[in-house]
């Protein structure tokens, strides 16, 4: 797999760190939804959304698109434009 | 028929024409007691257990492809109970014991081989926490041993031992671990459950649970809809997906393992060995092809395949071992679909749903836990309690802070 890091162009996937499921909001301390924010997961097949930060590159942190059923990299970009 | 020495004879001079399939091809019937979804290993050791421990036969085991065809058939075939934690070792050492009598318990030859698993340590840190492992092990129950350098070049003298960087200071044995014939023991389950009446259903995928008031009254299937008590999840790394029928979200990813086997070679590896400075492991099946895989991939993956970077990485890890396997070359690898839980352990438990019951969170290590899964879910779905050696696989552990965390590493089921 290749990403396609926004700052560096298509880079080996060795170059990242992977963090799981982007699709997640991190609820307010304290509050009841903190269990399922931390431990559950929707673990969908197909078309997912996931961190992965580029380690040995830029030390962005991206939000992929990767199909977790074919490994095809649908896209990236950086995560902190998303969440802005 | 029951296998034994005279049945052999007797069907070696009739010509091999009287053996009978091994286990019924059932078509699926309206209602059954329990229903239980996967008929990988821990599915058709479940209805096994059922039928023979808890004397219930009225059972479906669904399989959606052939029984066997996924992680059952996919494992690197090993076994042994070198866990840390009371919670963990209990279950695992049960189910070692179970491997010890299985053949006979099921009459069936899964060619169980206890031919010892070697743990290596290669720094003073490292020694000291498999000492303790070891006497975690002992106060459980389990068998260890604390190699120093010359016992483990006693046993394996062909390794690299003066490694600069790495250099093998001994290892902590577990002589009663060793490996199975994995495929038969998918096999002999479905045989065993199949005698006593379990319909094992193949080519049956299970679309939807049906649920009335908080209640399974059923699935359905791509054969149909079928009525049941009972349901038991035994779908290892499916199961996100099976469970999101019943509207469950789980603490589980689904990942990528791959393993490797090398040409047939003569006889040089005795036993089971793992690395202890990278993540490799290497045993010798009896065709002879060096049998070893490492890391899972380490992100979320359904494709049952693999990418280079692990292959590499596990290459890399046989030749800082034993620089010798770099002269064999690799026949095939392939993946497996592993149901990483968050903290690196099973599930086995009641669901929120009455009479939906949980069996998943295999990680990489289910196949050694095969015939202990089995029976202990089996108690759970006919005693509607949980088995002595499975209580602190709960299936809240993660709400009430009770996790077993065998690794320390959180909830991050990359890494565990």
């Amino acid at each position: 797999m290749r990403i396609p890091c926004p700052f560096c162009g298509p880079r080996d996937i060795t170059e990242f760190a992977y963090h799981g499921d982007a699709t997640l909001t991190r609820p307010a301390p304290g509050d009841a939804a903190m269990h399922d924010y931390v431990y559950l997961r929707d673990n969908p097949t197909g078309v997912h959304r996931e961190h992965w930060y580029h380690s040995a590159g830029c030390h962005a942190w991206l939000t992929v698109t990767r199909n977790v059923s074919t490994h095809e990299i649908v896209g990236a970009e950086m995560a902190h434009k998303e969440a802005s | 028929m029951r296998y034994s020495l005279t049945s052999l004879i007797t069907q070696t001079l009739s010509g091999h024409k009287g053996w009978k399939p091994q286990w019924r091809d059932a078509a699926p019937k309206d209602e059954y007691d329990i229903v239980i979804v996967g008929g990988g290993g821990h599915g058709l050791a479940t209805a096994y257990y059922l039928a023979k421990e808890y004397g219930l036969n009225n059972i479906a085991v669904l399989e959606k492809s052939w029984i066997g065809s996924g992680n059952v058939g996919r494992n690197t075939t090993i076994i042994r109970s070198n866990y840390l934690l009371s919670g963990n070792i209990a279950l695992y050492e049960f189910s070692l014991k179970l491997w010890e009598r299985l053949e006979q318990d099921f009459n069936y030859n899964a060619m169980v081989s206890q031919r010892g698993v070697l743990n290596l340590f290669h720094s003073d840190g490292q020694r000291d926490a498999y000492a303790r492992r070891g006497n975690m092990m002992l106060l459980n129950g389990a068998d260890a041993e604390l190699l120093d350098r010359d016992g483990v070049k006693k046993l394996y003298p062909f390794l690299n031992f003066d490694a600069a960087r790495f250099p093998i200071q001994g290892g902590l044995l577990q002589r009663r671990g060793g490996t199975v014939r994995h495929d038969a023991v998918a096999w002999g389950f479905a045989r065993g459950a199949s005698e006593r009446g379990v319909d094992v259903i193949q080519n049956c995928e299970v679309t939807g649970i049906d649920i009335v008031g908080g209640r399974v009254t059923g699935v359905t299937t791509t054969r149909g809809k079928i009525r049941a008590g009972k349901v038991g999840l035994a779908v290892a790394g499916s199961s996100s997906r099976v469970a999101a029928l019943a509207g469950l979200r789980l603490p589980i990813e689904s990942h990528v393992l791959q393993a490797f086997v090398s040409e047939g070679l003569k006889p040089v590896i005795p036993g089971v060995i793992t690395f202890g400075a990278g993540h490799f492991y290497i045993s010798q099946s009896d065709k002879g092809g060096l049998v070893f895989g490492g890391d899972i991939d380490g992100y979320n993956s359904y494709a049952q395949r693999g990418n280079m970077p692990v292959v590499e990485d596990v290459c890399e890890g046989g030749m800082a071992l034993m620089p010798s396997i770099g002269r064999a070359r690799m026949l095939r690898n392939w993946g497996g679909l592993v149901d990483m839980s968050m903290d690196g352990s099973p599930i086995i438990d009641r669901t929120d749903i009455d009479g939906l019951y949980l069996n998943a969170g295999w990680c990489y290590g289910g196949f050694k836990a095969t015939p202990g899964s089995g029976f202990v879910f089996a108690h759970l779905l006919a005693k509607d309690a949980p088995h002595p050696a499975a209580t602190a696989l709960r299936f809240d552990r993660f709400r009430t802070g009770a996790i077993l965390d065998e690794k320390g590493q959180g909830a991050q089921p990359n890494l565990h």
